[in-house]
C-alpha cells in the first residue's frame, strides 16, 4: 500500500526508460519503468543517481508526475541549460532503454490525501507543477469530488507543461488557472501578471482547507507570504522548494 | 553495484575538495532554502530563546539577554540533503554550550522548537563541544527570515535540516524523538558523512 511507502529502508533500484515524451521546448516527460518500486503517494519525490562510465556519480531530486501506480512512473525534467543532471534526463539523447538508479518515494508532508475533506487550491511557479500534477492525476483517477482549483504561473503558453491534459481535466470540480508574466497569446483571457497578494485574492477569495504551493524558492517564499497576509492559516499551507534561487 | 547510465559523463566532477564534499552532494555558491510551509515573521521584541523539558529549571533568554551573551564568527561547511553543500559560509551567534552551560538535566536528547511548529531531534551530544550554535548573524548581516531569522540553530556537522531555522527553544528529553522531517521520511541522526539521508540510511 503507497500510504506506508516511506517506512522501509530507501534502496537504489534501476529505473528503465519506457518513453520520452517532450512537454516544451525545455521539459520532458520520463516514463520510467522502476523493479520494485514500493508505491508513492501525490506529491512526493524520489532521487535519481547517474553513474559515469568511470564511476563518477550525481544525485538530484525529481518529484514524481504520475498519480501513485505500482508499474512505472513518470518524471517531468526541465532543462537548466548549464546544470549537470537535467541536460541529460530532459536532452536529446536520452531514448527508451536507458537506465539509471532511482530510490524513493521520498518526503511524507507535501502529500495530496485523497480521503481528506475540503477544497485544495495548488499554486505552481514553473516546473513546481510536477508534484501538483500527481495531485491532479490522481484526483481525476478516483474522480474525487474534491474542489480544486489551480492557479499555474509560466512564462508564456508554451512554457506551459501538461497543458492539453489540464484543460482537458477541467471541469467536475477541478479549475485549472494559468497566469502568464512574459509574454500571451493573442486574445488571451487568463492572467497575465505574477503571483502576489491581489491575484491571489482573487483566485482563493476565502482559505482553502489545504493549500500546496511548489515552485522556485522566490517564487514559493512570495506566494506562501502573500497567503499568510491573506489570513490563510499558515498551517494549511505546505510548500515545496525546488533548487536554489534562480527562475 | 550502479548500473553505468549511457553518456553520461557528469560535469561537476572535482568541483569541491573530497575532505570537505560528502558523498552525493555537490557545491553551490547559491544558498538554496528548505521549508515546510511558509515563512514566519517573529519581531525580535516577541522572541525569546527557552530550555525546558528534563531540567531542573526552566531557562529563559529575552532577545536583548541572548544577544548579551558571549558570541562568536566563525566559518563551516554545510551540507543539505537535498544534495548541495555550500563552503565556508561565515555565521554569528552563541555556542550551545554557553547555553547549556546553565542547566541541569540528566537526559541525553533534545528537540529543537521552532515558530511555525518545525521541531527537529539531536542528541545532546551533538550541541555540546563547539559543534553546534543558535545563530542570528550570516555572512555580516542580521540573518533574514527566510534563511531562518531572528535566530536559527546551526549544527553543521549533521544535515541541514537539523539547523532548525526560527528556533525558540530546546525541550531536553529522555529518548531520541523523532521531529517534523524525522517523521517524515528522514534519517533521525543525519550524518552526511555516512550519507543518512532517510529512513535505514
Ligand atoms: C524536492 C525537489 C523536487 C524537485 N523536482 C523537480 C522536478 O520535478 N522537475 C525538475 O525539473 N526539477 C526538480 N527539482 C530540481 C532538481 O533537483 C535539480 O535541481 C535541477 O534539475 C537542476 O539540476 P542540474 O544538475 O541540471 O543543475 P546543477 O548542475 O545542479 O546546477 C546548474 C546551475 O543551475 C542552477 N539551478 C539549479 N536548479 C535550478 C532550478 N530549478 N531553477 C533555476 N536554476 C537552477 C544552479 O544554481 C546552477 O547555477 C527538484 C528539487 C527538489 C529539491
Amino acid at each position: 500500500m503507497a500510504g506506508a511507502a516511506v517506512l522501509g529502508r530507501l534502496t537504489w533500484r534501476v529505473a528503465t526508460v519506457l518513453d520520452v515524451r517532450p512537454e516544451t521546448a525545455r521539459a520532458k516527460t520520463l516514463v520510467l519503468g522502476v523493479d520494485g518500486w514500493p508505491g508513492h503517494r501525490a506529491g512526493q519525490h524520489l532521487d535519481v543517481r547517474l553513474t559515469s562510465e568511470d564511476g563518477y556519480q550525481a544525485q538530484r531530486s525529481y518529484s514524481i508526475a504520475s498519480a501513485p501506480r505500482q508499474d512505472r512512473l513518470e518524471l517531468t525534467v526541465e532543462r537548466i541549460d548549464d546544470g549537470e543532471v537535467s541536460p541529460y534526463l530532459a536532452g536529446d539523447d536520452l531514448r527508451e532503454g536507458d537506465r539509471f538508479e532511482v530510490r524513493g518515494p521520498v518526503g511524507g508532508y507535501f502529500v495530496w490525501r485523497s480521503d481528506a475533506a475540503g477544497d485544495v487550491l495548488l499554486v505552481a511557479g514553473g516546473s513546481g507543477i510536477v508534484p501538483l500534477m500527481a495531485m491532479v492525476r490522481q484526483r481525476a483517477e478516483e474522480t474525487s469530488p474534491v474542489p480544486t482549483r489551480l492557479l499555474y504561473s509560466a512564462r508564456s503558453w508554451d512554457d506551459v507543461i501538461y497543458r492539453d491534459e489540464l484543460e482537458r481535466l477541467a471541469g467536475a470540480g477541478f479549475e485549472p488557472l494559468f497566469t502568464l508574466t512574459r509574454s500571451q497569446p493573442a486574445g488571451w483571457t487568463g492572467y497575465a501578471r505574477r503571483v502576489d497578494a491581489s491575484l491571489l485574492g482573487e483566485v482563493a477569495p476565502t482559505p482553502p482547507a489545504a493549500t500546496f504551493v511548489c515552485g522556485p524558492t522566490p517564487f514559493v517564499e512570495a506566494a506562501a507570504s502573500a497567503l499568510v497576509g491573506l489570513r490563510h492559516p499558515p498551517e494549511r499551507i505546505k510548500t515545496e522548494r525546488f533548487g536554489p534561487t534562480g527562475g | 553495484m550502479p548500473i553505468v547510465s549511457r553518456g553520461f559523463k557528469g560535469k561537476r566532477r572535482g568541483e569541491g575538495p573530497s575532505d570537505r564534499v560528502p558523498p552525493g552532494q555537490y557545491l553551490t555558491d547559491d544558498f538554496p532554502v528548505l521549508s515546510a510551509g511558509p515563512t514566519p515573521h517573529t519581531p525580535v521584541d516577541q522572541w525569546d530563546f527557552t530550555i525546558t523539558g528534563e531540567v531542573d529549571e526552566l531557562t529563559r533568554w529575552t532577545w536583548d539577554e541572548f544577544r548579551a551573551l558571549p558570541s562568536e564568527t566563525f566559518t563551516v561547511d554545510i551540507h543539505c540533503v537535498t544534495k548541495w553543500s555550500k563552503l565556508d559560509t561565515v555565521w554569528e551567534g552563541v555556542r550551545l554550550d554557553t547555553l547549556l552551560e546553565r542547566v541541569e538535566t540528566a537526559v541525553d536528547y533534545a528537540t529543537a522548537y521552532c515558530d511555525g511548529g518545525y521541531t527537529t531531534n539531536v542528541p545532546l551530544a551533538d550541541l555540546a563541544g563547539g559543534r553546534a550554535w543558535v545563530v542570528y548573524g550570516y555572512d555580516g548581516e542580521l540573518l533574514d527570515p527566510e534563511h531562518g531569522g531572528p535566530a536559527r540553530l546551526l549544527v553543521p556537522h549533521l544535515y541541514f535540516w537539523k539547523s532548525a531555522k526560527w528556533v525558540r527553544g530546546l525541550r531536553l528529553t529522555a529518548t531520541d524523538e523523532p521531529g517534523f522531517w524525522e517523521s517524515n521520511g528522514y534519517n533521525l541522526y543525519g550524518d552526511p558523512w555516512r550519507e543518512q539521508r532517510y529512513w535505514g540510511d
